[in-house]
């Protein structure tokens, strides 16, 4: 299969897989074989295309071979098969959890939610391709139209309305997006990412930072990053589990990783300054608020807010450093987030709540869970020998070579914290003893299933710690790439390399 | 591009904001269909100026208004007009659980805060 033709699967595959589980919306079996089929074709394609990129460099395709400047190209470079195989092959993981959640009152609807994950699949794989502007909008609606459906099918309560804010303050996003797509078309001709990458460094410096700014609103947003993150620790809670961990894993991070591309592609560094306010900011507001929560699956929330702010930090450092620590720390964050969602829900099935108050004792009980905990959580806070370790290093290292000293103190204090409410849960649940009420779930879950998710998860962020110098290699070569986009240029826009 | 159009756009985007702050969510809905139509205006403004429909051997291209952003713009409406419609049953859905169709508080979040001020009464 030629590289050109497994870049176009990797869209549509999940999103043929998705009309095809909705038509076998009553056929239980048939309809999961083929989801995790999907899946699990998706997750190889992956695989594939990121050996290819590494060992042949950028692929770019353009859809019914129009010429750049009027039709569709998708294009797969290291930046973007790196994050794509840790983004489809968490989804797949999730899966299988969801698989072993059936029948209890956390689960989400199976004849709605594996269409909707294949279709928000589709959306991910589409939006890390895409190379321009309107088919990455129309991606985030894939994405977008998958998760509203998703967090609000069960109907409940609070579902309705913390979707409500998710939706609204999402929809709000997306208009902008589609002013920004008029403004940018307007001053250069062109949505294609590339030609932009040509275009817009011509652009009168006021346009080109308004653009610049206009742009960090409109995926900020999405990625969650200060001050536009409140719609997140709001909406996330509320949705069944299998839904919180993949849109942990995933969604905050398709805004930041649009961020980096659109910001290094059209060189942005005149906005250096601002990035690096907004991920200052971002981290402090978001541990912050952690602190004060009283229910396992909030205060994880609001680590998604926080950790996006050490994303945002790389890029805002825009040295090949920097970005190569953003890179790694969206292949750390993404399984490790989503691990961290997953055995939350564990802890929601085995007490029948996540608070904090009316939970305890369980490292007795469940010494496995309390293993499955402690190791992403000591991840996520960027201790050694785990995979944050690895990716935090990275990124106060690059704050020190750019002599970025007040982001890198945020940085390192944010860490301390973030393990501070790390050992906040740990106490709270695992320590201590058991509440006194009876808690006994509902029902009796696929136990070996849920928990065998979840371990496979644990199990990928120790590998991605273990290869930790062959991940920093490729990281700085994406780095690379990122900032000096000339391969990627040539590549759509079909010049012959010399 | 003309005068008249960049007003209309800065009106609905003004007229949809306001809108969209509302708690009402019919309210939201409005302002945000407000919202698309400045979008879709905004699109088909940046296409340059009115011309003849872009038909092969009806116009020569120098005719022709630009295509391009239309395409985009009838993508735009489409979506749209799709989530419009997702908000109604969102909105219709609040009705039948509460009675009304406000967007209301996270109730979570003045629970913690609720915490911070007992905490605050009791320390002297």
């Amino acid at each position: 299969m030629s590289t050109e033709t497994l870049i176009g699967l990797l869209v549509a595959l999940p999103i043929a897989a998705a009309g095809l589980t909705l038509a076998l919306r009553k056929h239980a079996r048939q309809r999961d074989i083929v989801t995790l089929g999907a899946l699990g074709a998706e997750t190889a394609l992956a695989g594939v295309l990121l050996s290819r990129t590494i060992s042949d460099g950028t692929t770019a395709v353009r859809l019914g071979g129009w010429s750049p400047d009027l039709g569709i190209v998708l294009i797969a470079d290291l930046f973007a098969s790196l994050v794509l195989i840790v983004a489809i092959a968490t989804i797949l993981v999730v899966e299988v959890f969801a698989l072993g959640q059936r029948r209890t009152p956390w689960a989400a609807d199976p004849e709605l939610a594996g269409p909707l994950l294949l279709v928000l699949t589709s959306g991910v794989a589409l939006s890390m391709l895409t190379g321009d502007l309107f088919t990455l909008f129309v991606a985030f609606e894939l994405i977008l139209v998958a998760s509203y459906v998703l967090l609000t099918h069960r109907g409940e309560a609070a579902q309705v309305r913390s979707g409500m804010s998710y939706v609204v303050m999402n929809l709000f996003a997306s208009a902008l997006f589609l002013i920004g797509v008029a403004v940018v078309y307007r001053s250069t001709g062109t949505v294609n990412m590339a030609l932009l990458a040509e275009r817009l460094p011509n652009l009168d410096e006021p346009v080109r930072v308004g653009i610049g700014l206009w742009f960090l609103v409109v995926f900020g947003t999405k990625a969650a990053a200060f001050p536009l993150f409140s719609w997140l620790p709001d909406s996330y809670p509320t949705a069944p589990t299998t839904v919180t961990a993949v849109f942990a894993g995933l969604l905050t991070k398709v805004g930041v990783y649009v961020l980096v591309r659109f910001h290094t592609l059209t060189d942005m560094e005149a906005l250096q300054p601002v990035i690096l306010i907004v991920a200052g900011a971002t981290m402090l507001v978001g541990v912050a608020g952690a602190l004060a929560q009283n229910d396992v699956k909030r205060i994880l929330s609001f680590h998604i807010v926080s950790q996006i702010g050490y994303m945002l930090m790389g890029l805002g450092l825009f040295s090949v450093a920097g970005i190569a620590g953003a890179v790694i720390f969206f292949v750390h964050h993404i399984p490790v987030k989503t691990v961290l969602f997953l055995t939350g829900g564990l802890i929601e099935e085995e007490t029948g709540t996540s608070r904090l108050s009316d939970n305890g004792g369980l490292a007795v009980r469940r010494p496995v869970l309390a293993v499955l905990f402690a190791i992403p959580a000591l991840s996520l806070a960027g201790l050694p020998p785990f995979s944050g370790f690895v990716a935090k290093f990275a990124l106060i290292d690059a704050g020190i070579d750019a002599s970025s000293i007040p982001i890198v103190v945020v940085a390192l204090l944010v860490s301390a914290l973030t393990l501070l409410s790390m050992v906040k849960i740990w106490m709270a649940v695992f320590w201590g003893s058991p509440p006194g009420g009876p808690a006994a779930p509902v029902t009796e879950p696929r136990r070996r299933l849920l928990v065998g998710a979840t371990g496979i998860g644990v199990a990928a962020t120790l590998v991605i710690a273990s290869l930790a110098g062959p991940l920093w290699d490729l990281s700085e070569r994406a780095a690379t790439e990122l900032l000096e986009p000339t391969e990627y240029i040539n590549e759509v826009l079909g010049t012959v390399t010399p | 591009m003309s005068l008249a159009l960049v007003f209309a756009i800065a009106g609905l985007v003004g007229f949809g904001v306001h809108l969209i702050t509302a708690r009402s969510l019919s309210r939201i809905v409005l302002g945000f269909a407000l919202l698309g139509h400045a979008a879709v205006l905004a699109l088909l403004a940046s296409g340059g100026p009115a011309g003849d429909p872009p038909l092969a051997d009806r116009a020569t291209s120098a005719e022709m208004a630009n295509p391009l952003p239309q395409a985009l713009a009838l993508t735009a409406i489409v979506i749209s007009f799709g989530l419009t419609l997702f908000l109604l049953a969102l909105a219709r859905r609040q009705h039948e659980l509460t009675g009304d169709d406000l967007v209301e508080d996270d109730l979570e979040d003045r629970a913690v805060s609720a915490l911070a001020d007992a905490e605050a009464a009791e320390t002297p």
